[in-house]
């Protein structure tokens, strides 16, 4: 295992992106980090640019106005990253199939920019805190 | 020779992850006055009427409880009202009495979340922290009535999917108990803080006459002195039977905002639990065979405002226009009037007292005219935070200790 590889497993530092969600994915992010589930016990941290992020969790369906941005976001990220899509909408747009304004599914846009991108699926519609928490588990053990 | 000089020009946007939809924001700066505030919307556009009218009827909630996450009881609730108006049909009491619980729960979970996050604006995490905690239990209950936390899918033409099991009444009596006791006590502990007067008080006032011209709705205009609340000007499922009161403050501030909301949470703690109470037996749907032509207009107080719905049938199974107009469409332009004259550093709170619409401030940038200096979300952030921690040592506020609590 690389050095780098070794690095990425411990303090998952996290950059949220909403490309086009619901809101309830989002807030579902943010309730990890209250005392509930509390993430930042394991050094599970959101911070506040892709520049310091170990992994992007994208919420939404990518819409056409937001992809420009999340190629770029993908783009700034510090390699290698873990990229979770979280909810039905990121994982394969979900209920808002076929609309107009819809560019995704998020994995091949970010599959455009980086055919070798580490993706994670975490469906649900929103998926709970615990099944994120698992979906990010299971991703650093296998990796 | 005078030099005009290119005004100072401040982006806010277009992501921000806490709340809803992403929104870029222009803020037009003198020194540290915001002189000007434009707003640009349509980055979470996701064309959600025309994806609904390849939907049958009986989709459709599913459709709309995701037009915002957080209003996901609300949006769907007035569109059923809007097609319940074509057909002409009356749901029964206890899917009245369902509804009612439902919504008002999740106005619970959505002031508290808002309370918590303005917290986190100013640099008051033990207010996030705490706000976020005690919002659980109710998203536990939601979870135990509906099957899921949030999206609860809850409402259909004619009636409820789910219903409240009378085993249930006990525990959701006594979790909103519980979940009264904390909100009294952070309603106290945020009231009585002089260092939120100082942060809060006199910060992004709309006047009454503002709020009237820009026609805000909820909270924002409650805020203004103003009563309106379409659960009482226009009463649907059982808000007429329970009793319960408008709340609004006068003073248009942050402050004022932020008295109604935590206000509102109590008064709706109180109907859910009188709900609870009194709710009747019976079905909880009358079954809806066909919509027949015609169109309808449904409308519910969403946490943040009034949200409207329109709908058009021609008879056949799908409808074949859906207007929807969320609160937060016309609260948005009310910045206009409370934003410009604002401090920087006040602007933060200003635009999240709204509710909506501090979505997008995640990747923004000062620009200034002639010195280029650039700052970005997190200097504004901090902005705000120092300002409160200057306040603080104004006041002479003791520090805040792990013991005292
Ligand atoms: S997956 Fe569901 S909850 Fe998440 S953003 Fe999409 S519609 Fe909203």
């Amino acid at each position: 295992m690389s050095l780098k590889m070794w690095s990425l497993k411990k303090s998952v530092w996290v950059f949220h992106v909403n490309v086009g969600a619901c809101n309830n994915c989002d807030i579902e992010v943010v309730n990890m980090l209250t005392p509930k589930y509390d993430v930042e016990r394991f050094g599970i941290k959101l911070v506040g640019s892709p520049r310091h992020a170990d992994a992007l969790l994208v919420t939404g369906v990518g819409t056409h106005q937001a992809v420009i941005r999340l190629r770029e976001v993908y783009r700034q990220t510090a390699k290698p990253c873990v990229v979770f899509l979280i909810g039905a909408c990121a994982c394969g747009t979900g209920i808002f199939k076929g609309g107009y304004h819809v560019a995704g599914p998020v994995d091949e846009i970010i599959r455009e920019v980086d055919p070798d991108a580490i993706i994670a699926y975490v469906p649900g519609c929103p998926p709970k805190p615990e099944a994120m928490i698992s979906g990010v588990v299971k991703v650093l053990s296998a990796l | 020779m005078k030099k005009t000089m290119q005004k100072p020009i401040l982006a806010v946007g277009p992501f921000h992850p806490l709340q809803e939809e992403m929104e870029f924001f222009q803020l037009t700066v003198d020194g540290e006055i915001v002189t000007d505030i434009d707003a640009r919307i349509s980055y979470n556009h996701r064309g959600i009427e025309k994806i609904s009218e390849t939907l049958q009827f009986d989709q459709v909630p599913f459709l709309v409880s995701r037009v915002c996450g957080i209003c996901s009881a609300s949006h769907p609730l007035a569109y059923v009202q809007a097609v319940e108006d074509i057909v002409g049909v009356q749901p029964p009491e206890r899917a009245l009495y369902v509804r009612t619980i439902i919504n008002e729960l999740e106005r619970v979970h959505s002031h508290m979340l808002w309370v918590g996050l303005a917290g986190h604006f100013i640099g008051y995490d033990t207010v996030f922290m705490w706000a976020w905690k005690y919002r659980e239990p109710v998203l536990d209950l939601l979870e135990e009535i509906t099957g899921n936390r949030n999206n609860y899918g809850n409402v259909k033409v004619g009636g409820c999917r789910e219903d409240i099991p009378n085993e249930l009444k006990p525990k959701i009596l006594k979790e909103l108990d519980g979940v009264e006791k904390k909100t009294e006590m952070l309603t106290k502990a945020v009231l009585d803080d002089p260092i939120l007067h100082a942060r809060l008080k006199g910060v992004g006032v709309l006047s009454k006459e503002d709020a009237i011209a820009y026609a805000a709705t909820g909270p924002t205009v409650r805020g203004s002195g103003i009563a309106i609340d379409v659960r009482q000007d226009d009463p649907y499922a059982a808000y007429a039977d329970l009793d319960w009161n408008v709340i609004s403050q006068p003073e248009g501030d942050v402050f004022a905002k932020t008295v109604v909301r935590l206000l509102e949470v109590l008064e709706s703690l109180k109907m859910a639990k009188e709900a609870v109470t009194k709710l009747p037996d019976g079905p909880i749907a009358t079954e809806v065979k066909e919509i027949p032509p015609g169109e309808g207009c449904g409308r519910a107080e969403a946490p943040r405002g009034e949200t409207f719905h329109y709908v058009r049938s021609d008879g056949g199974n799908r409808p074949i226009r859906h207007k929807i107009r969320a609160p937060s469409y016309v609260n948005v332009p009310s910045f206009k009037a409370s934003c410009i004259g604002q401090h920087i550093a006040d602007v933060t709170i200003t635009l999240a007292a709204v509710d909506p619409c501090y979505s997008c401030t995640e990747r923004l940038a000062v620009v200034d005219g002639h010195n280029n200096i650039i700052h970005d979300y997190e200097t504004l952030l901090q902005m705000s935070r120092e300002k409160t921690a200057r306040i603080k040592k104004e006041i002479g506020a003791p520090e805040f200790k792990m013991e005292d609590i």
